[in-house]
């Protein structure tokens, strides 16, 4: 998209937002869905790993298979997804605006974001911190020496204010640059007008591969915030709310119970019975959430157990190679934890 | 049927056009007042249901986010979004009215350059118009802030322009003056400059009028102007010290910084707005009749008496009222910042501080009032220039 046809989207977006508080509430998402045919699904469109669309309008990454995953389990079609590019500072407003059904956009599960939009995160998808990249030759080896350094940064993101936050608690001097888009902040930092580029540390492996010479910049050792990332549906949507939670948990239980793409057929006819209740081949807990018995059958067939989607958007399958870390299963060292179908 | 004195019919009350002319407008009001309600009630009702903060509470809140160009103060620590939407205000007022004066400038050199009768002024003055006017502003200021920036050296290997100027890709850097005794006097000197200034014009003015003969007016008033303050300051004690820029181990510390940001905003408005201002300007120049000129010339004024005494003043009456509406473009298209990450009053307001509080409706129509209000008084103040030049009609 042009770059004037993304500040008129902008500016739509926004008036779109007026426009939808001045209109009565409308049903339950998970039929509006149904009617449409189609889940709206806010995503990153910037971001190698987590939300990207190819020149042919492919998109590929972490967060979009989630929204994938979501209409694999109510349309039995993971393709059944819009996806709408949002910023940072626009994401919110789309959400509550009604412009989309969820966000998936590598967003940080704040208290805040709970309390004042009117949001609920629905569980934390991918656990992040913030880092810093800084030029080699500039010769830092801690963000501690940052100190009066110009920091590229995006605007509308808690990354600003952790910045903020950090410069002030360690009282550094701090010359900030903020930019709507990533690509925009990015360049900045690339000719050089930043010494210094912060954002989550999943991003700064991804956005590493985006610069000129990728082997002139060092990622710092410091992370300096916790960054739950997560999913974020609209409040006052129970059943929404519980179907975008717990399609992340049968992700979680798949791979702790080694059902994945390629053997979730044969497993159909296991006798483990937490196999049988994920898969519904004993219990129907799929029609409690208003979806189909065979709701976790469709998600870990059509997109994948969580390890797959890591492995093949941000881990050892992917340009990214970044290790599973805090989001490794509770069983192998991380806190990645799905509670238990039943 | 009754008749009143003067023998007209007299009508029933609903009948009279004037009453009924009031009722209808009445009823109006009360429809858009109803409406109005309605939509405040219908927004506030739905916020409430959807579990979204409103009101506007939040300006007292501590922003906690960094601004990179601060003209009042600012703390991360203890500043408020209240404070925030100053800063803003204040960074978007700076950029348009420096941009509205320097447009101002380069569209009526431009202007007057396209009616030149050298060929090659004419037609680079045409090329310029064309050129900038028919490329989007946005495509502009993204160029010009990426040939800014690249053209620089990084700041470490700063150019030194002398007197201690610093420039590099994160800005330029001027030394800054601190005023110990005397500024105050200074100050006072320079205002009593500017009286004797203005009163020698008016004075000068009136001799012409009177005696035909005209005083020179431009060099007197610089000399008093100039000349009066800087006396002050050398009796004074010259009493200043300068702040050096100096390179630390990533920024340059110290001084007047101006950044890239600012510059390639303030570059891009003006080279646009000034295409548009130059076309103003020539039809302004042009509606006024050649017979104007060639009399004015036949009385034996010079081609540079013939420009400023009688067609320019005869031009502004056409060129005023379209200028207006290239000045309220501008101010709005400052807006534009928000892709090269200069701290106007949009990327602050509706940017940051609408993502962290999420309170949308109250920010957009906070924006929208600043806008507007900007808009009235660049208008108010031109219709007033415009009212003031008018024909008078005798």
């Amino acid at each position: 998209m042009s770059k004037q046809g993304r500040v008129m989207k902008r500016s739509i977006t926004v008036v779109a937002a007026l426009a939808a508080f001045m209109l009565p509430a409308a049903a339950g998402t998970l039929d509006d869905v149904r009617a449409r045919g189609m889940v709206n699904c806010g995503a990153n469109g910037q971001l190698p790993g987590f939300g990207l669309p190819d020149a042919q309008g492919n998109w590929t990454g972490f967060d979009v298979d989630y929204c994938r995953a979501y209409a694999a389990t109510i349309f039995n079609d993971p393709s059944k997804v819009k996806f709408v590019a949002l910023t940072a500072k626009d994401r919110f407003t789309a959400l509550q605006a009604g412009d989309i059904d969820v966000l998936v956009r590598n967003t940080t599960w704040t208290s805040s974001r709970e309390t004042q939009l009117g949001l609920h995160a629905t569980g934390t998808n991918y656990y992040d911190g913030q880092g810093f990249i800084v030029r080699k030759v500039l010769k830092v080896n801690s963000a501690l020496e940052l100190n009066d350094a110009s920091v590229c940064v995006q605007q509308g993101t808690t990354t600003e204010l952790n910045l903020a936050d950090y410069f002030r608690a360690n009282r550094m001097k701090l010359k900030s640059v903020t930019f709507a888009q990533l690509d925009e902040a990015l360049k900045a930092y690339d000719t050089g007008r930043c010494d210094a580029y912060t954002t989550d540390a999943s991003q700064l492996y991804s956005v590493r591969l985006k610069l000129a010479k990728m082997d002139d910049h060092a990622v710092l050792p410091e992370i300096i915030s916790k960054e739950p990332l997560s999913p974020f549906v609209r409040q006052g949507g129970d059943q929404w709310f519980n179907i975008i939670r717990w399609v992340h948990y049968v992700m979680l239980n798949a791979e702790e119970l080694n059902i994945n793409k390629a053997n979730v057929d044969e497993q159909l006819k296991s006798e483990n019975p937490e196999i049988k209740r994920l898969l519904g081949t004993e219990q129907n807990y799929g029609e409690q959430f208003g979806l189909t018995k065979d709701w976790a059958y469709r998600v870990i067939k059509l997109v994948g157990n969580y390890g797959e989607v890591f492995d093949r958007n941000l881990g050892a399958g992917s340009p990214l190679k970044i290790s599973r870390g805090l989001n490794a299963l509770w069983t192998k060292g991380g806190i990645q934890y799905g509670p238990p179908v039943r | 049927m009754s008749r009143d004195r003067a023998g007209a019919p007299r009508l029933a009350v609903l009948d009279d056009p004037k009453l009924r002319g009031i009722l209808y407008q009445i009823l109006l009001c009360v429809f858009i007042a109803l409406a109005a309600v309605a939509v405040v009630r219908n927004v506030s009702t739905n916020l409430a249901r959807n579990h979204i903060t409103s009101g506007f509470g939040f300006l007292d809140q501590v922003a906690g986010f960094d601004i990179s160009q601060t003209l009042i103060e600012y703390s991360v620590q203890t500043s408020t979004y209240g404070r925030a939407f100053w800063v803003g205000l204040i960074n978007t007022l700076v950029v348009s009215g420096l941009g509205i004066v320097l447009a101002t400038f380069l569209g009526f050199l431009v202007g007057i350059a396209r009616l030149s009768s050298n060929w090659l002024v004419a037609n680079v003055a045409r090329a310029y118009v064309e050129f900038f006017r028919n490329i989007p502003l946005l495509l502009q200021l993204l160029f010009w802030y990426n040939a800014v920036l690249k053209a620089l050296p990084e700041a470490r290997q700063s150019f030194s322009i002398g007197g201690g100027v610093l420039l590099n890709n994160r800005g330029l850097f001027l030394p800054q003056p601190i005023f110990g005794a005397g500024v105050d006097l200074v100050a006072i000197a320079l205002v009593v400059g500017a009286a004797a200034a203005f009163a020698w014009g008016r004075l000068a003015r009136a001799r012409r009028e009177q005696t035909g003969k005209a005083l020179p007016i431009l060099a007197p008033s610089l000399v008093v102007l100039i000349g009066l303050p800087v006396l002050t300051f050398l009796i004074a004690g010259a009493d200043v010290k300068l702040i050096y820029p100096e390179l630390g181990r990533f920024n340059v510390r110290g001084g007047i910084e101006i950044l890239p940001e600012f510059v390639a905003l303030l570059f891009g408005l003006v080279v646009y707005t000034a295409a548009f201002i130059a076309e103003v300007v020539r039809a302004g120049l042009l509606s006024v009749p050649r017979g104007q000129s060639e009399a004015a010339s036949a009385l034996g004024l010079q081609r540079r008496q013939v420009l400023s005494l009688i067609v320019i003043p005869q031009a502004k009456r056409v060129i005023i009222p379209p200028l207006t509406n290239q000045y309220l473009n501008l101010t709005k298209n400052s807006s534009l910042a928000v892709a090269i990450g200069y701290p106007d009053f949009v990327q602050i307001f509706t940017g940051t501080v609408l993502n962290q509080t999420g309170q949308a409706v109250e920010v957009v129509v906070i924006t929208l009032a600043v806008y507007l209000a900007l808009s009235f008084i660049t208008s108010a103040a031109m219709n007033w220039y415009n009212a003031r030049i008018a024909i008078v009609g005798r």
